[in-house]
């Protein structure tokens, strides 16, 4: 019926109306997402702690996001004076445009002809590379200068302090969140999100999924766990947000900035956050596999677990105490660093001797 | 199609500006970066070589190539910290102490 | 103009000019930032050369780590407002001498590089076209784990040393 409706509404099918098509729609889903995110985590963090969050714009504060959009857009827009300002300008554009980068691999359904609006169907992802999951890996580390570049270019030093202290942070947890990814790319043979996500459909024993999460058990669910911690330290959210806390820190790498600037700042946090729960999806729990649909609506399954593990995010956040910045640091070089390794020494031989 | 020709003048072009960078700047975090230059031109040439034969040999040496930067950017920028500390000068300048 | 002649130029433009700003800047940071960006361009140039895991590889390791480690540096040094010895022709340590003789090296080595390549004879056939791509991951890896063994053991020796040689010599005295 879907289809019927949007007959009339097709474009004509050239080449590149289709690229046209999927651009367009991941990266308006990836604004909107963010700023679902936003409405999301205060609702949430106030229902933990028992109090009613947003309810005054629209009903049960569904417009709270727009509100937040459009103080921020007519609030002033400042610079210091001694910044400098190529590079106060730049550090923004950084971290958005690698914050949507690396999405751009990330495949979040089977092919599909978007109700008809294309005569053939196209996958419903970006970029499908044959090193794509190396690309997102890649891409973090580039969003690495955004937060640096704004932390030194601010010129004052709780920016400079929150600003290092939080690249440090990222590229230490880069380690154990690749080793994380290797361990995976291990188990599937191939480095292409696709080709992962296809090697876990099916069953064992026709009850338990084959995610990777339980291949191997519980080698799988270690790297899972791994994955996450660094992706929670990755996109600097508590409890590993010591960088940018209020109380230590004023608030960090975006101390100095404000209006548009910010905007973009806490965008690029909300995106980052779901890049990697997508990429945690896709790697570890089946991707769009799913029981009851077809497979062309599996991104409703992305979707629902997409959800779960950005609300394992907002309850992380509220939940657990702020990690110390010398203990985040010694978690990332002394815990998580060993376990990914040997968990990937582990994973190889079992790899080997079962014939994966 | 893009002749072999053109990615070893660009190769060689990096080189001469990396090159160029090493002898003309006086500034040793400069001087490090110029030296990168250099050895991402050489890496450059390699892969091309290697595409031209239909190798992955060029892939291998530029994957140790990199590795050598790295090792060599760690210790040479850990040298560059040990000195500042005792000149509080970035210049080469000031460590001809054995100049005759 | 095909397009993958286009996209060489265009990825070729970005390397050469990140490269001469690296070189031209006055500012350390700014030197760095450019270098990211001709280092991005080479990526690119990878790609177009069928090395996408040389592509990527390039990116996390250079532009991820050896140039964060480099942008650190110029930080913690405070290198921007060090370069007087440079740029001052009071500073002490100003001296043009380096710098003049070092220009006319730099000439006659572009002259040397000039004179080679125009004497380069039988390669304007398109590259690759002699020979298939045959760049899988699998491949890397199996060529690196066997032929280039020795080297791969030998490097990792090699990463272990400057580890420990960075942290000996940039660490805190006395300690």
């Amino acid at each position: 019926m879907l289809e019927t409706l949007m007959w009339p509404l097709r474009p004509p099918q050239n080449w590149w109306v289709a690229y046209a098509t999927i651009v367009g729609v991941v990266f308006m889903a990836l604004q909107l997402s963010a700023a679902v995110m936003v409405y999301f985590e205060r609702k949430v963090s106030a229902w933990m702690q028992q109090r009613y969050g947003p309810w005054l714009v629209g009903p049960m504060g569904l417009l709270q996001p727009i509100a937040d959009i459009v103080k921020l857009f007519f609030k002033e827009e400042l610079q210091p004076k001694a910044a400098d300002k190529l590079l106060f300008s730049l550090a923004p554009i950084i971290s958005v445009a690698t914050c949507f980068i690396a999405f751009a691999p990330v495949p979040f359904g089977a092919t599909t002809t978007l109700f008809g609006w294309l005569d053939e169907p196209i996958a419903l992802q970006v970029a499908d590379l044959n090193v794509g999951v190396l690309v997102v890996f890649a891409v973090a580390s580039i969003g690495v200068y955004g937060i640096v570049l704004a932390g030194w270019a601010s010129n004052s030093k709780y920016a400079l302090l929150g600003g290092l202290r939080s690249s440090a942070q990222m590229i230490s947890y880069e380690l154990a969140y690749g080793m994380a990814l290797a361990t995976i790319v291990l188990l599937a043979g191939s480095m292409s999100f696709r080709e992962i996500v296809d090697a876990q459909a099916g069953y064992y024993f026709g009850l338990v999924p084959r995610w990777n999460v339980f291949v191997m058990f519980p080698f799988g669910l270690i790297a899972f766990l791994l994955f996450f911690t660094a992706g929670v330290a990755e996109t600097n959210r508590a409890p590993f947000d010591f960088p940018e806390a209020e109380q230590e820190l004023v608030a960090g790498y975006h101390t100095e900035y404000s209006s548009m600037r910010f905007a973009m700042f806490f965008m690029a946090e909300y995106i980052n956050m779901v890049t990697v729960s997508a990429v945690a999806v896709n790697l570890f729990l089946g991707g769009w596999h799913g029981p009851f649909l077809s497979p062309s609506y599996g991104w409703i399954w992305f979707l629902i677990k997409l959800a779960v593990l950005l609300f394992i995010y907002l309850w992380l956040r509220w939940t657990l105490p702020r990690v110390r910045y010398d203990q985040l640091m010694s978690l990332g070089w002394k815990v998580l660093l060993p376990v990914a390794t040997v968990n990937l020494l582990i994973v190889a031989a079992g790899v080997i001797a079962f014939d994966l | 199609m893009v002749p072999i020709s053109y990615y070893l003048i660009l190769s060689g072009l990096l080189f001469a500006i990396g090159t160029a960078g090493v002898f003309l700047r006086r500034n040793v975090i400069t001087l490090l970066l110029s030296v990168e230059v250099m050895l991402n031109a050489v890496n450059l040439s390699f892969v091309a070589f290697g595409r031209q034969f239909g190798t992955v040999d060029g892939q291998i040496i530029t994957f140790f190539v990199m590795t050598v930067a790295a090792a060599e950017a760690a210790v040479g920028l850990a040298i560059v910290i040990a000195l500042f500390r005792h000149r509080e000068s970035l210049s080469p300048e000031a460590f001809t102490n054995l100049k005759w | 103009m095909t397009f993958d002649l286009l996209l060489f130029y265009l990825f070729a433009a970005i390397t050469v000019g990140g490269s001469l700003l690296v070189v031209a800047q006055r500012n350390p940071i700014y030197s760095v930032v450019s270098i990211v960006a001709a280092f991005c361009g080479l990526s690119g140039l990878y790609v177009l050369l069928e090395a996408p895991f040389v592509a990527v590889v390039q990116i996390i390791i250079y532009a991820g780590a050896i140039l964060v480690l480099f942008l650190f540096t110029v930080m913690l040094l405070n290198a921007t407002r060090e370069d007087g010895a440079e740029w001052d022709r009071s500073h002490p340590y100003y001296r043009p001498g380096p710098t003049r003789v070092g220009g006319v090296l730099a000439v006659v080595l572009l002259g040397q590089l000039a004179w080679a390549i125009s004497r380069m004879t039988g390669l304007s056939a398109g590259v690759g076209e002699a020979a298939p791509a045959a760049s899988s991951v699998r491949l890397l890896g199996r060529v690196l784990f066997t032929d280039y063994m020795f080297a791969f053991e030998v490097t990792s020796i090699l990463i272990i040393a400057g580890m420990v040689g960075a942290v000996v010599l940039a660490g805190k005295k006395g300690n």
